[in-house]
């Protein structure tokens, strides 16, 4: 059984409204995914899914062969905003999951130096050595997204969830921080699973790409990156990549067309 | 001259222009004492009698205080639970409406039949009507977390303890603090309108007796002092809200 196995999953909210319906989804230890496909298709239902913030209407998430019942703890978690805490310094909001993950927490209290040493150092790796007693509204938003990164990272969790953490960024800090993601990744080897609308962010970061389809969401394709790491930004525009990019944009653009009954519309 | 000096300066002389406008007004069209007396008229009564109306002030200050603490202890629990609490949420806060509607001058007589006259009505009248607002904010600032923010938390395995001192607190503290400056000024209200109508103590009883005398000066004067009273305790949960949640109000200071 895989590392992360989601079977036949569906969720119905509250209201009536289908959100997913029939997924199944096996991800390996150290695998990044990407879920790619159009607005409101259930990505972010999944992930939710997945950590055990939302219960599956029907079918069933295990993660490392236990059945998800409810937050599974030790998850890393970054969203399109920062959800950083003004009320604290840009380090205080690193170090804040080691103050309530039950792995860490006792051993944090009772010595906290090496994971602040840790946290530095993490800083560091993403361009944000000397920011550490700032506050965060004094950050750009670039920085801030830094950060958030470094939060979901400090406590070396196995399961890292990113929902579009890139996608409210300009193009060339979202570029740098592809670039920073990739090294994070590379160093500590999480299993990830970015929600993403940008193409070129999932062929450059993952192994594994799903479209889904919307409405209700379902997995509609899978494709394989081989790419060696590190890949290089420059990459991005070689022919073989572009091709896969271009197969996952007529997949979706197909699905698109589908679905909206309007021909020629879409990719 | 920095910003801060110069705003200063600004309300300053604003309240000084008004006084010396009051002033010169009175004095311009000879309005009668007993109608509206000129401030420095109001201020000069109370010099003979300071030691008098020094005792109603203490008096007038500490039920105020007392009653606000009250406000404050039972407006953060009740805050709280309407915050955190769908089920409490639907069920109290009709209540909670419904009573604040009730003009508190008009349950000060249910007071006095309860407790008597004297310092417990102004205590609970300063109490009933500054509580309400501490509720409100205190409720609308937990319920306004960002869900992504407690997500955060969550995922982590952090228990609805962690979460609720982690981030739904200090997230709902500029909301606490904003109500402290309104709960206290009205909790001043609340503890004048009692002694006006039912205590032989404190600066509203002052008032009322002084205004059976015609000694409207005197009257002013207490109004006068009230105001001040209420000013320096506005100022002080100001300062202390800068201190405590100064993060909100990032915007100002940079």
């Amino acid at each position: 059984m895989s590392f992360i196995e989601l079977s036949d999953v569906s969720l119905r909210y509250d209201n009536g409204y289908l959100a997913v319906e029939g997924v199944d989804l096996s991800i390996a230890e150290g695998e990044f995914v990407s879920l790619v496909g159009p607005s409101g298709c259930g990505k972010s239902t999944l992930l939710r899914v997945i950590s055990g913030l939302r219960k599956p209407s029907v079918g069933s998430a295990t993660v490392h062969g236990k059945a998800v019942s409810g937050p599974i703890g030790g998850v890393g978690m970054a969203f399109q905003n920062a959800t950083l805490m003004p009320w604290r310094t840009v380090i205080q909001n690193i170090l804040l999951p080691l103050e309530v993950s039950p792995l860490h927490k006792h051993k944090y209290r009772q010595n906290p130096k090496p994971y602040v040493e840790s946290a530095r150092e993490l800083m560091a790796s993403v361009g944000l050595a000397g920011f550490e007693n700032v506050n965060v509204w004094e950050l750009s938003g670039g920085m801030q997204q830094r950060a958030s990164l470094c939060r979901a990272l400090i406590h070396q969790p196995e399961i890292l969830m990113l929902d579009e953490p890139f996608s409210a960024l300009d193009a060339f800090t979202r570029e740098e921080l592809w670039q920073a993601m990739q090294v994070l990744y590379m160093s500590r080897k999480p299993t990830v699973i970015l929600v993403t609308h940008d193409l070129r962010e999932a062929v450059y970061l993952s192994d594994t790409i799903y479209t889904m389809s919307s409405r209700p969401g379902k997995i509609a394709y899978s494709r394989k990156v081989t790419f060696p790491r590190p890949r290089a930004l420059e990459s991005t525009y070689d022919d073989d990549f572009a091709h896969i990019v271009k197969e996952l944009r007529e997949q979706i653009g197909g699905m698109r067309t589908q679905i909206s009954g309007l021909k020629g519309v879409g990719a | 001259m920095n910003g801060r000096t110069r705003d200063t300066l600004t309300a300053v002389a604003a309240t000084v222009g008004l006084f010396v406008l009051w002033e010169v007004g009175v004095r311009l069209f000879s309005v009668p004492t007993f109608i509206l007396p000129p401030p420095t008229q109001a201020v000069q009564s109370l010099l003979p009698v300071w030691g008098v109306v020094m005792g109603h002030a203490w008096q007038t200050l500490w039920t105020t205080l007392v009653g606000f603490g009250i406000a404050v202890l039972a407006g953060v629990l009740l805050g709280v639970a309407v915050g955190t609490s769908k089920a409490l949420n639907v069920s109290l806060y009709p209540i909670l409406v419904g009573f604040n509607s009730v003009p508190k001058a008009a349950l000060v007589p249910v007071l006095v039949l309860w407790f008597g006259i004297g310092t417990v009505p102004a205590i609970l009248s300063a109490f009933l009507i500054s509580f309400f607002p501490i509720v409100v904010n205190v409720a609308t600032g937990l319920a306004s977390v960002p869900p992504e923010q407690r997500e955060v938390l969550r995922v982590l395995g952090a228990s609805r303890f962690e979460g609720f001192t982690k981030v739904s607190l200090p997230y709902s503290m500029p909301y606490f603090f904003a109500s402290l400056k309104v709960a206290i000024t009205l909790a001043f209200v609340g503890a004048v309108i009692a002694e006006i109508a039912a205590s032989q103590r404190g600066i509203g009883y002052m008032m009322t007796s002084a205004s059976s005398n015609f000694n409207v000066p005197l009257v002013f004067g207490g109004l006068l002092l009230i105001a001040v009273m209420g000013i320096v305790l506005y100022a002080v949960f100001a300062v202390l809200e800068r201190r405590v949640v100064g993060w909100a109000y990032r915007s100002q200071n940079t």
